[in-house]
């Protein structure tokens, strides 16, 4: 594979691939020498056209440990926001031999359209409304160092499915890793198509919570109230959020999991985001190594 | 231009596909129809196992000019026209500026007169600036040399009821029609593909079937109720056939087209997020595209309309959904109909002389236009060569813009010899 | 993302890597399983003699193969001391200096032992020592990991043809070869059986093999 567009795109030997080497890339994390030489003379192209510090500095860490030389590239400030076209942007990094691009973008098949434009590797970190993949990675990382496997695992995905990258690349990682992933949220934040997805699908979260072993939330925008996809903001998290009476209806093993920013009050409680049992921090560490992995992946090798 | 005048004598055509018969043209008008003709100062074409049409008329073409010549012009268009076989087009309303006064309408007509290729006939548009808020001149457009029939806010939707059965109602006073974009506004805002699998699995934000079916079906109630005509843009659901059969058998005086692509492309192509398959009405999925192909054979569709719709390149060599909508169609439209409607059985050659020609020229109120191919008759025919196929190059298009969805496919039947009047728009395949 | 397996990219590629297979006739046996449990005694007591008694040893194995011999040698130098001596695995393929003429390569193991390598002896060890370019990897490796007081190198055949300036502190046995030979290590641990193979060289686009 040249490019790191979608989950979907993995087999179940390519998933485990990453994962594997993310695992011994981890180690470099606890050394005092935080680096490997393994892209020296690369150039990674961080093009960012949303804010995303998160994730960006997290692709930046990843290929500055592996010695790659790092161009951030943001859309504000730059030609991006003077009209210049993606695919403008696409020939110029082209002409200035970037390696591998990080591209993030408001525009679903952003990457896609990115990847048929530059020679280098294309790794979609967030492309609209339709996957993440290295979230969806690194995710199923912390599940697998979390409970010791992903195979047979129940992850419920909780939250605004309709709109969410990071559920699309779960629920397409996840089944292709053997996990069984039950879907929950009101009926209009799920995609009418979504009983054709590889998953079960749920409103009702308090039926799902004791048959559960990882419960995900996902980021919901209050804006979506304005649209009517749900009455208030107190109503969702009524009958959506993770709350400690809620958290309680878990198995006691369960892990609960959100790739951020969070809206603490809302999808998640404060005390369930900052319990023992989440792993919120964990993942933003594991997304270094896995964001490693990928780029070695990519561009390690011919 | 150089044979304008001249007399021709087309030699041993098919008829709408039936036995051979010699035409000999004379006078811009058919003058003899029959074997064996002869005419020693006609120049001949030879046309053993060509088809000939009744030249093929399009209910709706964006010809971009005023506003976009870069993407096409009425000339650029026209030539595209002729190539495509067609002898009339109606280029539509949402030009820049609007074709919503008679200056507008009527600089469009006179530049179609001008580039001799096609007639160019101008749709009105319903509502001033194509805004849905207050109604255009339309008796005005109708009065004007242009002489407008056909109006619509093609690529807007007419979506507040009030405004569109007053529309309905004032267009009777000159036989006029409205030609409506059915898309709820609401249903489809930041809509960008078919709403279904492949835009959920590719994050594209839907574009539900219930949008399109939910305005025919108000529409048609309405058109009844005030007792106007209608017709319905670029069918392209199950759904609206369903609907339109249902109008259609209550006596509703409504009629309908469909373009090429929604006969052939179907929703999952835009699974390479590549934008020339973007087009509104969005590809739909192969339920639909087999509804569509039987409905046209059965008549509740009652033609095939190109929507044409040129755009630059830019325009399509960015991500999916800053991308614009529409794809070019005068020049293959009759080799997709061939493919999908001929080469399957479910029309014969004189069916496509009524769904592409006589019935869009009856909906459009052209007389001139779409006419049998019998002596008297205007000489409008295109002759068409059946049993051979082409490569769709878009650099080798008429049109001043490359955004076809058949690029580098096999298509099957190319148009050899176009006559708009007697004059040859296009002779052996290359446009006069 | 289609890096390879390891075990396939160090040994098994290629039908002709298994003398059993059509074709791999010609391999031959230079050395046995007892010759090669003789060699690894001799080496653990070479390193009890030069290291005096090894107290400040770690043995770190160059996976793949080098893994168990590590193993292997640490186990023999307690039989004798009657003491443990940390064994890890140093994985290299991220300082390799022939990454980008193959495609990405998957990781093997590193497991640093607890003790760590800073003011030890650590003792590299692998199956062959060939160009000398995986232990080049391996001293980089190491350097980002700490600071030993003496780094060795324990290699069960030497084939010569060194193309860096490195040569191994104990050997198991000196073999000399052709560039048109390959030498295959089989051991019990990954491949059922002890024995060191001498067979045609196989054609690897690309890949700079240090065997």
């Amino acid at each position: 594979m040249r490019h790191l567009l979608s989950t979907g795109d993995l087999s179940r030997d390519e998933a485990t691939l990453v994962l594997d080497t993310a695992a011994e890339l981890a180690q470099v994390s606890g050394r005092s020498v935080k680096k490997l030489p393994t892209l020296r003379g690369r150039t990674v192209v961080n093009l960012f056209y949303e804010d995303s510090t998160r994730t960006r500095t997290s692709f930046e860490l990843a290929a500055k440990r592996l010695s790659a030389d790092v161009i951030n590239f943001s859309a504000k400030g730059s030609s991006v926001s003077k009209g210049e076209s993606l695919k403008d942007t696409a020939l110029t990094l082209q002409a200035m031999g970037a390696d591998g691009v990080v591209v993030r973008h408001p525009a679903s098949g952003a990457a896609h359209r990115l990847a048929g434009w530059v020679d280098g590797a294309v790794l979609n970190a967030g492309d609209g409304t339709h996957e993440h993949p290295t979230q969806a990675l690194l995710d199923a990382y912390t599940m697998r160092a979390r409970t010791g496997r992903v195979e047979g695992l129940r992850v419920a995905v909780v939250g605004d499915v309709l709109h969410s990258r990071v559920a699309r690349s779960n629920v397409l990682l996840l089944h292709t890793l053997g996990a069984e992933v039950t879907l929950v949220a009101p009926p209009t934040l799920m995609p009418v198509s979504v009983h054709t997805w590889p998953c079960a699908v749920s409103y009702d979260l308090d039926a799902v919570l004791p048959k559960t072993d990882v419960v995900m939330l996902l980021r919901v925008q209050a804006e979506r109230m304005q649209n009517a996809f749900f009455p208030t903001a107190r109503e969702y998290s009524r009958r959506y959020g993770l709350d400690r009476d809620r958290l309680a209806r878990l198995p006691d093993h369960a892990i609960v999991m959100h790739p951020g920013p969070m809206v603490r009050g809302m999808e998640i409680s404060a005390e369930v985001a900052d319990s023992a049992r989440s792993t919120i921090s964990e993942q933003v560490a594991n997304g270094v190594s896995v964001r490693m992995a990928a780029l070695y992946l990519l561009l390690g090798g011919s | 231009m150089t044979h304008s005048s001249a007399a021709h004598l087309i030699r041993g055509a098919r008829l709408t596909g039936r036995d051979p018969a010699d035409i000999l043209i004379r006078d811009g008008v058919i003058a003899e129809v029959g074997p064996g003709l002869s005419a020693p100062d006609a120049r001949v074409v030879e046309a053993d196992g060509l088809i000939a049409l009744p030249g093929l008329v399009d209910l709706h073409t964006h010809l971009r000019e005023p506003g976009r010549e870069d993407a096409e012009t009425v000339a650029s268009g026209a030539r595209a026209a002729a190539a495509g076989g067609y002898t009339a087009v109606h280029a539509m309303a949402n030009t820049d500026p609007v074709a919503d006064t008679a200056g507008v309408v009527e600089q469009v007509w006179r530049l179609g007169r001008e580039s001799g290729h096609c007639d160019v006939q101008p749709v009105g548009a319903v509502t001033r600036g194509l805004a849905g808020e207050r109604l255009a001149e339309l008796g005005a457009m109708a009065e004007s040399a242009a002489a407008v029939r056909v109006f619509s806010d093609d690529g807007m939707c007419v979506s507040d009821p009030l405004l569109m059965r007053r529309a309905l109602e004032y267009v009777k006073a000159f036989d006029g029609v409205v030609a409506q974009h059915a898309q709820d506004p609401r249903l489809t805002e930041g809509a960008q593909m078919n709403e279904g699998v492949v835009s959920d699995r590719l994050g594209l934000a839907g574009w539900p079937a219930v949008a399109e079916e939910a305005i025919i079906a108000r529409d048609c109630l309405l058109t009844e109720h005030v007792g106007s005509r209608l017709h319905v843009c670029h069918v392209s659901t199950k759904g609206s056939v369903q609907i339109l059969r249902w109008a259609k058998s209550r006596g509703c005086d409504v009629t309908a087209e469909v373009t090429p692509h929604h006969l052939l492309l179907t929703d999952d192509l835009a699974e390479s997020y590549d934008p020339i398959y973007k087009v509104n009405p969005p590809l739909r999925t192969a339920e639909d595209v087999q509804a569509l192909r039987e409905a046209l054979a059965d008549g509740t569709i009652d033609c095939v309309a190109t929507d044409h719709a040129p755009h630059p390149a830019e325009a399509k060599e960015t991500e999916w959904a800053t991308a614009a909508m529409g794809m070019l169609g005068l020049e293959t439209a009759l080799s997709i109909v061939q493919h999908t409607m001929v080469d399957t059985g479910l029309l014969d050659w004189a069916g496509v002389a009524e769904r592409m020609s006589a019935a869009p020229a009856r909906i459009g109120r052209l007389s001139g236009h779409g006419r049998p191919i019998a002596p008297g008759e205007p000489a409008n025919v295109t002759l068409y060569e059946a049993d051979t196929a082409w490569e769709v190059d878009p650099a080798a298009l008429a049109s001043k813009s490359a955004n076809t969805p058949y690029r580098g496919m096999r298509l099957p039947g190319r148009v050899t010899a176009t006559f708009l009047r007697g004059t040859p728009t296009v002779l052996d395949g290359k446009i006069q | 993302m289609c890096a390879r397996k390891r075990a396939e990219s160090d040994a098994e590629a290629s039908p002709a890597a298994d003398p059993t297979a059509p074709g791999a006739q010609t391999a031959r046996t230079v050395l046995d399983g007892p010759e090669i449990q003789r060699a690894l005694t001799r080496i653990a007591h070479e390193v009890l003699e030069r290291t005096k008694g090894a107290h400040d040893v770690t043995l770190l194995g160059i996976p793949s193969r080098g893994v168990p011999l590590a193993r292997r040698l640490a186990e023999r130098v307690e039989q004798v001391e009657g003491r443990a001596v940390p064994w890890g695995s140093l994985d290299i393929t991220m300082y390799r200096d022939d990454l980008r003429l193959a495609p990405a390569r998957a990781l093997g193991r590193t497991e640093i032992p607890p003790q760590g390598v800073d003011g030890r002896v650590v003792v590299l060890v692998d199956d062959v020592l060939f160009s000398g370019r995986t232990v080049r990897a391996a001293l980089d490796a190491l350097n980002d990991i700490g600071r030993p007081r003496a780094v060795q190198l324990a290699i069960l055949v030497d084939r010569g043809h060194r193309e860096l300036p490195i040569r191994a502190d104990y050997v198991g046995k000196n073999l000399p070869t052709s560039l048109r030979e390959s030498v295959d290590v089989r051991l019990a641990e990954l491949d059922g059986r002890d024995a060191v193979l001498l067979g045609p060289a196989r054609p690897r686009p690309g890949e700079e093999d240090d065997r």
